[in-house]
């Protein structure tokens, strides 16, 4: 098991109270597994995903533990952690676009932030080079200002900078959304090459767009509220979903080929919860459509069948 | 309804203005009564420019915008004002097109300021909840809320709100769907087709491609300023027939059907300004014939209602 995490349960603290942002939150994630994490915004993927690697206040580390190669991942410590940032962790946070130094030429930037990790920027520009090609880059790009460079190509370069020390874990947070169709496509596609080649050894593709990471991903976590809705293999989440939220999603999500005059789509009715006081019970309560009495207690996340993990009292029954 | 003839836009750029840049080029189409066309495109292909110049809200550089016989470019003053009541757009992001320090409604009393001066307070009030209801909010949640008290679905619902308010016959859809999580979103979607029906005319600027099926009848694929096919969406998404509708077609992430092995062509995406095609440096060499590098082609014909911009099909 490459990433392990056990009842991370991570808040905001805010004046009002405590917004429980991530709420027990079990899962793993094998060698070379790309794991999707997908939900509405404010659903807490983006907590997730920051969490394991740079958990800053307003973020309060609650409970729980992530163990990454059998190792335990100090995550409350932002000094301990700062020996795995980067080498065996390592994000490509959101608005990759905006995170390189504007007043830094490129090269500079990377040989800087080698330095502080004790790491050669001469021994490295090898691989480095190798891998700029690889994603069709031109060595040059080394001696521009970011400014230069257009959005799939800021967000390449990121890809490059942050898996250049070969990490165990990539973050990828909402690295497609802001790109055309077809830069969107060559970026996604990059993302799997790396992990074939072995640059990285599994990945969290955290995204709003389920439609990506059934291209990509060899398993999809849905999120909602700041739970874990489901966990199953791309194909088992997209053609037979348990949860009734992702059904409910995949259902409402428009396809070439579906025009309102054959099929009219249906949105899921209500609005997600406010995290300050979430509901009791299950938090998809109030908007699902085959909620009953037991929903008022709250559904552990259980392994109904192989490698598929539902949070919904109805699927228990019908497995039972 | 609305017909555009040959319409171009060149936004001068540099220091002094010394360079130009053709955001739209020879743009020709019209939509009529109660149509949803889909105006596709990548980013900088010109879609919102054309948004803006139907609007009247950037100069038209060269050629015309006809609405109902108007021409929409000579318009000024009084006149500008009637066309508004009659054609409004709704935007990308719906945060930002609010003050954040005056409630969300304020948006209504502008129109009411500036179309209906004269009308009762209990009239009014009426014509709010009866256009909040048609875009399906309930006027006693949202009315006197702040912007950040509503969200994304709401704030868009209720510009398109604002917009009912003065029986438009033509909407400007510029990305209004993009910001919005997929559960709000088809709600927004199938409102834009309810509209429809009751003989809205729409002209729904997007980057996402299945979005545009589900609602259009009718697509027109921009590259660089230039349409490269144009025609029913049927024909388009089926049987595409320009190299750049095609890849891009392919790359469109779908959940019936996996990537296929189409290699994407990233370089050459920021070509000069050439004499040629305007897809000739990421046409694949292997299409590319001699004439192409030497003049853009011009829409052809090569079935019925379906118009395509490239030297490799003749008229039918």
């Amino acid at each position: 098991m490459s990433l392990q995490i056990n009842n991370l349960r991570v808040y905001y603290q805010t004046l009002r109270g405590d917004v429980k942002a991530l709420d027990d939150a079990t899962f793993d994630i094998r060698d070379g597994e790309i794991m999707g994490l997908a939900g509405e915004s404010g659903c807490g993927k983006t907590t997730l995903g920051n969490s394991i690697i740079y958990l800053s206040p307003p973020m309060k580390f609650i409970e729980g533990s992530v163990e990454l190669d059998n190792e335990k991942l100090p995550i409350w410590d932002m000094k301990k952690m700062d020996k795995y940032r980067f080498k065996k962790v390592s994000i490509i946070p959101q608005y990759a676009m905006n995170a390189m130094n504007p007043t830094r030429k490129i090269g500079k930037m990377i040989s800087e932030l080698l330095d502080s990790k004790k790491v050669s920027y001469r021994k490295t520009k090898q691989e480095l080079e190798r891998r700029l090609d690889l994603v069709e880059l031109t060595h040059n790009i080394l001696n521009m200002y970011p400014i230069e460079l257009s959005g799939g190509m800021k967000q390449r370069m990121v890809l490059v900078l942050s898996t250049l020390l070969n990490p165990s874990l990539l973050i990828a947070d909402e690295i497609t959304s802001a790109l055309d169709v077809s830069t969107q496509k060559a970026v996604a596609d990059m993302l799997v090459e790396f992990r074939n080649r072995e640059y990285v050894k599994s990945m969290i593709v955290i995204t709003h767009d389920i439609s990506i990471l059934y291209q990509i991903a060899d398993s999809i976590l849905v999120m909602y509220a700041g739970k874990l809705a489901e966990k199953a293999s791309t194909r088992v989440i997209i053609h037979s979903p348990r949860h009734p939220y992702t059904k409910l999603l995949i259902s409402s999500l428009p396809k070439v080929g579906v025009k309102y005059s054959e099929k009219k789509l249906i949105g899921i009715p209500g609005n997600t919860p406010m995290l300050l006081k979430p509901p009791i019970g299950c938090r998809f309560r109030d908007r699902c459509p085959v909620a009953f009495d037991k929903c008022i207690e709250e559904p552990p996340f259980i392994e109904i069948e192989k490698d598929h993990f539902v949070a919904c009292w109805k699927e228990y029954r019908k497995n039972a | 309804m609305l017909k555009l003839d040959k319409l171009t836009k060149t936004y001068k750029t540099g220091t002094f203005g010394g360079k130009l840049l053709p955001a739209v080029v020879d743009v020709s189409f019209n939509v009529k009564k109660g149509e949803v066309v889909s105006l596709i495109g990548e980013s900088g292909s010109g879609k919102s420019t054309i948004g803006k110049m139907i609007l009247h809200l950037i100069s038209i550089t060269s050629g015309k915008i006809d609405f109902n016989g108007i021409d929409v470019s000579t318009l000024k003053g009084k006149n500008l004002k009637n066309y508004y009541r009659d054609v409004q757009g709704v935007f990308q992001d719906p945060f930002s097109s609010y003050n954040p320090i005056f409630k969300a409604d304020r948006i209504f009393n502008i129109i009411r300021q500036e179309f209906f001066p004269k009308i009762e307070d209990h009239k009014w009030k009426d014509k709010i909840n009866k256009s909040l209801r048609d875009v399906g909010l309930n006027p006693d949640q949202v009315l006197n809320k702040f912007p950040h008290q509503l969200s994304g679905g709401q704030l868009q619902r209720f510009l398109i709100a604002r917009a009912l308010l003065l029986d438009i016959q033509f909407l400007v859809a510029d990305e209004i769907i993009s910001m919005l999580d997929a559960s709000t979103r088809v709600d927004v979607l199938n409102l834009l087709v309810d509209l429809k029906s009751r003989g809205l005319s729409i002209l729904f600027i997007t980057h996402d491609l299945s979005l545009g099926y589900y609602i259009s009848e009718r697509a027109i694929i921009l590259y660089r300023g230039f349409i490269v096919e144009m025609g029913s969406t049927d024909k388009i998404y089926y049987s595409p027939l320009h190299p750049y509708t095609k890849m891009l077609m392919a790359s469109v992430p779908r959940l019936d059907k996996k990537w296929e092995e189409v290699k994407i062509e990233l370089k050459g995406k920021k070509a000069e300004v050439s004499t040629g095609c305007v897809y000739y440096e990421r046409c694949k060499a292997a299409d590319r014939k001699k004439s192409c590098s030497q003049k853009m082609p011009g829409l052809v014909e090569v079935e019925s209602d379906h118009f395509v911009a490239c030297d490799c099909f003749k008229k039918k």
